[in-house]
């Protein structure tokens, strides 16, 4: 084979792996991306029950209830609106009324919320970006405000 | 007076990584041997002001010293020693200081031992590194110095983040900065040789320690992170596909490359350009994942508190060197002389092929990270790119490269057979198809992947195994023959078969995840529960003082058939400093499976909330990794590949020069 087939053969080998990587990739993003809300924005945007979303916020004080079988209801609310959310299974060691959290899962109504992963802030000086901005968004928080 | 000299040191060093970067330069431009070598002293007086302010530092934290912010924030006189220590790097500014020790380190060590290294590329490399030296110390000195004191001192600390206080933190870090960071020289080498334009087989054989030294250590600390995470977060999972980890397994993937296109560069003198390009990729990745992790703009566990002016110092840091290094590679590539020809099939072709499928699983992985910042930055929508997309993108490609992974090492050099290696390889390959027929069969309706990456896994094991069997197997060969031609073979074979074994070995840990078991229970103390082949009882559940927390800890036996086969004691506890609490998961070993047990609050009943699971062949997932790493080693340890070894006689032009 001469040197310019060879290189050919070379760049070939690449387009295609590149070709198919970029295939995947570009099928993969269409197939697996979460948005994420606000509670104002779940109910502004209100999309269709049985959507995957990650929906950030505060614990509502006095919303958690915990039964039997490990299933926990809470609600997630940024002082304006609020989602109420079910899960099951052990939340965190640092979920806490009144705190930061993020929570994964299916929206089942509008307002109504079944989460299948629960993420709390994991120190007390840091909080989950998406949830500073949300509350940001309507107006709760301001900068340099001691953190809630 | 103590926290003083260490601030003074670093600021010594700072001084001297800026005659390192510019002396020796100007040395070489002018010719002048004697300012060429000037890096030397530098270097090695560098490494000695940062050790030195590093032990400032620790001494701060050993003596709990609340006058130094870092140790008021950071620590608390109950800590235990250890944590005292470790708790030097948990933090933002000691970590930046241990990431720049083991940079000056490094230098030193090319000041130190790289004797044989010729004098303009020794200089070069040197002034490169002292530019990089220079740039992090700036970054401490001037955004997060660990040395600031408070006024008054508190009476008592902070405290450790409770999550931090694991022996964990004192492994993963520096374990993971020693990859990192180790990938600096590789840099540094890659520039210096574009500066001086020239690129030889030689270069790649300086070069290759240090980069397989840093890969051993890269895939150690991400393994080791990985392994934290698993027993520490309590729920199981040992990678999240975190920015945080992708920003780790980038340069891991960019650095796999490059350790096998400077192979092929070192034997044929091919790939030139190539390779270059990667040792300053790679390096890139390190620093994209350094401004990830410290400017605050994505959400991670391991994000640091932070502020904005450090993110947009260190973001000035990747561009200068990125944007260096890539307008350098830009201007001066086209001048290196391309050399070595190879038929695509052949161990080059196959090498080729693994670094186009490393590569584009590194874009992948690149996308997946930044495409969210880029969308939020274009339209403000908040998305994230989970696990299913880097499953399928990175796991799709990675297991391509699987197939080809026995392939290259049984390919001859510059022509190989397809045919041959082809037979020599079917009854591996037919083993592994056999295998992922069994389990697909039993897995019905399960994942597809895993079955896949079983029968693969497997597949690369036997391939790899087979290669060495067929370098000392010769028929009629008496014991003693066979054992001395093992013995004969370099070490370099043994450590690449070696590495690809642990490949195989991870990858049989990852398909097994899938035929585990997982309950999540409310436990009462005497009533069995069943996970996997396993019936778990609590035996007691009680409260206890620790050194500077209080738990609640559960006594569990795990028996099989009715015999006790093990007993843990998973745990939860409650640091009362920062009123925070930890999991601590009780997890057996059971062959090479693990049971791992953690537990949640206390209900008012008596029963206790906890997560069993069973995960067999769990620990093959970390111990493959071993393998790669002591793999690497061992090559490393090859005498061919060390410095200053004479390099073997060979044909033709040695050094060619690009002007």
């Amino acid at each position: 084979m001469t040197r310019k087939g060879r290189r050919l053969t070379l760049i070939g080998a690449a387009l295609a792996i590149i070709a198919f990587a970029a295939a995947l990739a570009l099928y993969a993003l269409s197939d697996s991306i979460v948005f994420f809300y606000g509670p104002t924005e779940v109910l502004q945007k209100n999309p269709t029950p049985g959507t995957r979303l990650r929906i950030g916020g505060l614990v509502k004080a006095g919303s958690l209830v915990k039964t039997e079988d490990q299933k926990a209801a809470f609600t997630i609310t940024d002082n304006a609106n609020n989602v109420a959310v079910t899960y099951q299974g052990l939340l965190p060691d640092l979920f806490r009324e009144g705190q930061g959290v993020v929570a994964e899962g299916v929206l089942e109504a509008p307002g109504r919320f079944h989460a299948d992963t629960v993420l709390a802030k994991h120190d007390e000086r840091y909080m989950p970006r998406e949830v500073v901005d949300a509350l940001k968004k309507q107006g709760r928080w301001q900068e340099g405000e001691a953190k809630p | 007076m103590i926290v003083e000299i260490g601030h003074y040191a670093l600021t010594l060093a700072l001084a001297l990584a800026l005659v390192q970067a510019i002396v020796p330069l100007w040395g070489t431009l002018r010719g002048d041997e004697g300012l060429a070598s000037v890096g030397q002293s530098c270097a090695l007086g560098q490494f000695v002001a940062i050790a030195l302010s590093f032990g400032a530092l620790v001494q701060a934290h050993l003596a709990s010293d609340f006058s130094v912010l870092n140790v008021a924030e950071n620590s608390h006189s109950a800590v235990p020693t250890i944590y005292k220590i470790s708790g030097v790097w948990g933090n933002h500014e000691g970590s930046m200081l241990l990431w720049v020790l083991i940079l000056a380190f490094f230098g030193a060590l090319v000041a130190g031992l790289g004797r044989g290294l010729p004098l303009i590329l020794r200089a070069n490399v040197l002034a490169v590194q002292g530019f990089i030296s220079a740039a992090f110390l700036a970054f401490i000195l001037l955004t997060s110095n660990p040395f600031a004191r408070l006024s008054p001192a508190p009476f008592e600390g902070r405290d450790l983040n409770p999550v931090l206080q694991d022996l964990g933190l004192a492994i993963h870090p520096p374990l993971l900065y020693l990859g990192y960071v180790g990938f600096s020289i590789v840099f540094s080498f890659a520039a210096a040789a574009l500066i001086e334009g020239r690129i030889d087989a030689a270069w790649a054989r300086f070069v290759r320690p240090f980069a397989l030294v840093a890969w051993c250590f890269l895939t150690l600390g991400i393994a080791m992170g990985s392994y934290w995470a698993y027993y520490t977060l309590g729920w199981g999972g040992f990678w999240f596909w975190d920015p945080v980890e992708n920003a780790s397994l980038m340069p891991w993937l960019a650095g796999t490359a490059f350790v096998h296109s400077v192979a092929v560069m070192e034997k044929r003198d091919a790939l030139k350009v190539w390779t270059i390009f990667l040792a300053i990729l790679a390096f890139s990745f390190s620093l994209l994942g350094t401004f990830l992790v410290r400017s605050g703009v994505l959400t991670s566990v391991h994000a640091f508190a932070s502020d904005p002016s450090r993110g947009v110092f260190i973001l000035a840091i990747l561009a200068l060197f990125i944007g260096g290094a890539l307008a350098l590679f830009a201007w001066r590539a086209p001048m290196l002389k391309r050399g070595g020809l190879f038929a695509p099939i052949s161990r080059e072709g196959a090498l080729v092929l693994n670094n186009l499928l490393l590569t584009t699983t590194c874009a992948g992985v690149l996308i997946g990270t930044l495409y969210p910042l880029a969308l939020e930055q274009l339209t403000g929508e908040k998305i994230t790119v989970g696990a299913p997309f880097f499953n399928m993108t990175c796991g799709v490609l990675l297991l391509m490269l699987c197939v080809v992974v026995p392939f290259g090492q049984s390919l001859a050099w510059k022509r190989g057979d397809l045919l041959g290696v082809a037979q020599r390889l079917s009854v591996a390959a037919a083993i592994g198809l056999c295998i992922f027929i069994a389990l697909f069969a039993t897995l019905r309706g399960g994942p597809v992947l895993a079955p896949i990456a079983a029968g693969l896994a497997i597949y690369i094991i036997l391939g790899s195994l087979s290669e060495i069997a067929a370098r000392v197997w010769r028929r009629g060969a008496s014991l003693g023959v066979l054992f001395s031609r093992a013995r004969g073979l370099p070490l370099s074979a043994w450590g690449s078969a070696l590495a690809h074994i642990g490949v195989g070995v991870t990858l049989l840990g990852l398909a097994a995840t899938a035929f585990g078991a997982e309950t999540i229970a409310s436990m009462r103390v005497g009533e069995p529960q069943n996970v996997g082949p396993y019936q778990v009882t609590f035996q007691s559940v009680a409260s206890r003082p620790g050194p500077n927390y209080s738990e609640v800890v559960a006594k569990a036996d795990i028996r099989s058939g009715g015999t006790i086969v093990a007993s843990v004691e998973p745990a939860k506890r409650f640091f009362s400093a920062r009123q925070t609490s930890t999991t601590q998961a009780g997890i057996a070993t059971l062959w090479f499976g693990q049971l791992y047990i953690s537990i949640g609050d206390q209900t008012g009943d008596g029963a206790v909330a906890a997560r069993l699971y069973w995960k067999p062949l769990v620990t093959f997932i970390w111990l493959g990794a071993c393998l790669m790493a002591f793999g690497g080693a061992l090559s490393l340890a090859d005498r061919r590949l060390r410095i200053g070894a004479p390099a073997p006689a060979r044909s033709g032009s040695p050094a060619i020069a690009a002007r």
